[in-house]
C-alpha cells in the first residue's frame, strides 16, 4: 500500500466508559459511531463503507441506517480493527468507496445483548484444549510466558513493572478506569489468577465501544479534524489453539504483522514517537517489543524495568493506562487506535509532545492474531 | 444440584483414530508419507506440504514439558483449583495440552523442560484423555 493516502478524519469513543448496564451491545456500536461522525461532521448517508468485528457489518449498517457499497466483516479477535483500518485503506485507494466506519463496542462487564463466547466440543479446540481446564483467556494467555522468562532470562519482577508503568499512564487519564498508583510489590502480592500472573497483570472487564471513520488524504484536507495519515499497515494470523504456536519464546503473528508495518511504512525504530501494543495481560509489550524489532527479547525486560516507557521515558508506551488500567472490553485494539489517533492530533491527556510517529500494535485471540498500524500527522 | 460437568471432547470423523488410540491406551500421532513431517493435530494430510498420503503410528509417549500456568480463577467445571494447565513437548517432536498428573501442582515441582510419559484418563467410555505424569526413573 503506498504511504499516506488514506487518513483517519472521525475518532471516538463511547460517551461512556466502564460499566454501563443501561445499553445494549449494539447501541454502544451506534453511540460510538454517531460520537465519531460528530467528530468529523458526517450523517450516516455520507458513510459507503462498513466494518466490525462480533457484530455483522449488515446488523451495524441497518442499525446506523447506512447503505454500503463496501463492507467487511474480518473478527480476528481484538485487533481485528486494525485490520480493518488496512483494508479500508486499501480499498479507499482502489475506489471501492469513499468514506469508510469502522465501529467495535462490547457490552463485556454487563453482558447486555451480548453472547457469550463458546467452544464447541467438536472443534479443535474442544477437542484438544478444552478437556485440561482452560476457561477464559486468564488460564490461557499466560501458558507461554515461563517458556518467554526462561529462554530470554526475563524476571517475575520485570513483567510485574509493565503494569506499573501504565498505571502511572493511566494516573494522567480522567477517563482511565484504574488510577491509584501501584508498585512492584503491588503487583506480585495481589490476587493469584494463573501463575505467574496475579489480578493486576490481568486486564480489566468493561463495557465501552470505539469508532473510526477514513477516508481519502486528498478528501481528509476538507475535513474540520487534523487528518491522522496512514504510513504503514501489516497483518497475520497463527493458530486459534495456544498450545499450538511455532513457539513460546515470539509470536509469528507479531513477527509477521509488524515488520510489514516498518517495511510499508519506510521507517526506522528510532523514528518511532509513540508506541501502543495491545496489553490483555503483562507480557504482551515484551513480545511486541522483541517482535517488532525494538529489541532482543532478552532486552525488553530491561528495558521497561529502567523506566524507558513511562512518561518522560524515551519510548512512551500505552500512553492511556492500556487494558491493563485503562479499559478493556474484550477486544481492546479499538482503544488503542483511538489513542494513536488522539496522539497524532496531539489532544491524548498525557500527550507526548512533538509526536510525529505512533505505531498501533494488536493481538487477536492467544497470539492468533496479529495486525498493526502506523500513523503519521505529516505527508 | 449437579455440578457442571467438564469440557468433553467430540470426535470428527478427522479425529476418530486419535480417540481410538488413547481408549486403546496408545497416544497415536500421524506422519506424512512424502516429506516425514510429523504433526498434531490430527488431520488427514501434511500441513507442511500439503500431501494426502499420511500415516498413523504410535508415538512413544514420551515428552518434556514446555510450558504451563497454575490456574487458580475461575476455574473450568470440574476441575478443583489450583491445577496446572500445561503444554507438552512430545520426544517426536508436536506440543499438546495437557495436565500434569500425579505431582504437587507448584512451581517448584513442576520445572520446565522436566521429562513426563504419557498417562490415560479415562473420562467415560467413549472418551480417554492423553494426560502426562513425571516420567519414572
Ligand atoms: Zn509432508
Amino acid at each position: 500500500m503506498r504511504r499516506n493516502q488514506v487518513a483517519v478524519v472521525g475518532a471516538a469513543e463511547t460517551t461512556e466508559l466502564g460499566i454501563i448496564p443501561h445499553m445494549s451491545q449494539l447501541q454502544l456500536h451506534a453511540d460510538a459511531a454517531l460520537n465519531a461522525m460528530a467528530d468529523c461532521g458526517l450523517k450516516p448517508s455520507d458513510i459507503d463503507g462498513v466494518a466490525t468485528a462480533v457484530e455483522t457489518p449488515q446488523q451495524i449498517a441497518h442499525y446506523l441506517g447506512i447503505t454500503p457499497s463496501w463492507v467487511d466483516g474480518t473478527s480476528v479477535g481484538g485487533c481485528s480493527f486494525m485490520l480493518h483500518v488496512r483494508h479500508a485503506a486499501a480499498a479507499i485507494e482502489a475506489g471501492l468507496c469513499k468514506t469508510v466506519l469502522i465501529t467495535h463496542a462490547e457490552s463485556g462487564k454487563s453482558m447486555i445483548g451480548k453472547q457469550p463466547r463458546s467452544t464447541p466440543a467438536d472443534s479443535l479446540n474442544g477437542q484438544f484444549e478444552a478437556p485440561f481446564g482452560v476457561y477464559g483467556p486468564p488460564s490461557m494467555f499466560p501458558i507461554p510466558v515461563l517458556r518467554y522468562m526462561k529462554t530470554h532470562g526475563i524476571t517475575h519482577e520485570q513483567i510485574a513493572m509493565v503494569a506499573v508503568v501504565q498505571r502511572e499512564w493511566a494516573a494522567k487519564n480522567p477517563r482511565a478506569t484504574m488510577k491509584k498508583p501501584i508498585t512492584v510489590e503491588d503487583v506480585l502480592n495481589s490476587k493469584m489468577i494463573a501463575y505467574p500472573f496475579r489480578i493486576l497483570q490481568c486486564c480489566l472487564v468493561t463495557d465501552g465501544g470505539g469508532a473510526l471513520i477514513l477516508t481519502s488524504a486528498e478528501r481528509a484536507k476538507d475535513f474540520p479534524t487534523k487528518p491522522v495519515y496512514i504510513l504503514g499497515t501489516g497483518e497475520s494470523v497463527e493458530t486459534p489453539m495456544v498450545s499450538q504456536m511455532q513457539t513460546f519464546d515470539s509470536s509469528r503473528a507479531f513477527r509477521t504483522a509488524g515488520p510489514t508495518a516498518f517495511r510499508e511504512a519506510g521507517i526506522a525504530h528510532k523514528d518511532v514517537d509513540h508506541l501502543m501494543i495491545y496489553d490483555a495481560f503483562a507480557h504482551l509489550p515484551l513480545y511486541g517489543l522483541g517482535d517488532l524489532g525494538f529489541m532482543p527479547h532478552e532486552e525488553t525486560g530491561p528495558f521497561i524495568a529502567a523506566g524507558h516507557t513511562r512518561p518522560g521515558g524515551k519510548l512512551p508506551l500505552n500512553t492511556n493506562g492500556g487494558g491493563l488500567s485503562y479499559m478493556h472490553s474484550g477486544m481492546y485494539g479499538m482503544y488503542a487506535l483511538q489513542e494513536s489517533v488522539r496522539q497524532m492530533r496531539g489532544i491524548a491527556p498525557a500527550q507526548v509532545p512533538g509526536a510525529k510517529i505512533s505505531v498501533c500494535h494488536g493481538v487477536g485471540g492467544m497470539f492468533a492474531a496479529s495486525g498493526t498500524i502506523i500513523f503519521t500527522n505529516e505527508t | 444440584m449437579a455440578e457442571p460437568a467438564r469440557a468433553k471432547p467430540k470426535p470428527t470423523p478427522e479425529t476418530q483414530h486419535f480417540w481410538d488410540g488413547t481408549r486403546a491406551g496408545e497416544l497415536r500421532l500421524q506422519r506424512c508419507d512424502d516429506c516425514a513431517h510429523v504433526y498434531f493435530p490430527p488431520r488427514p494430510f501434511c500441513p507442511s506440504c500439503g500431501c494426502r498420503k499420511v500415516s498413523v503410528f504410535k508415538a512413544s509417549g514420551k515428552a518434556k514439558l514446555y510450558s504451563y500456568v497454575i490456574n487458580h480463577r475461575p476455574a473450568a467445571p470440574g476441575f478443583t483449583p489450583p491445577y496446572a494447565i500445561a503444554v507438552v513437548e512430545l520426544d517426536e517432536g508436536p506440543r499438546m495440552m495437557s495436565n500434569i498428573l500425579d505431582c504437587p501442582q507448584t512451581p517448584e515441582a513442576l520445572e520446565l523442560d522436566m521429562k513426563l510419559e504419557v498417562a490415560f484418563e479415562q473420562l467415560d467410555d467413549a472418551i480417554t484423555l492423553p494426560q502426562f505424569r513425571p516420567a519414572k526413573g
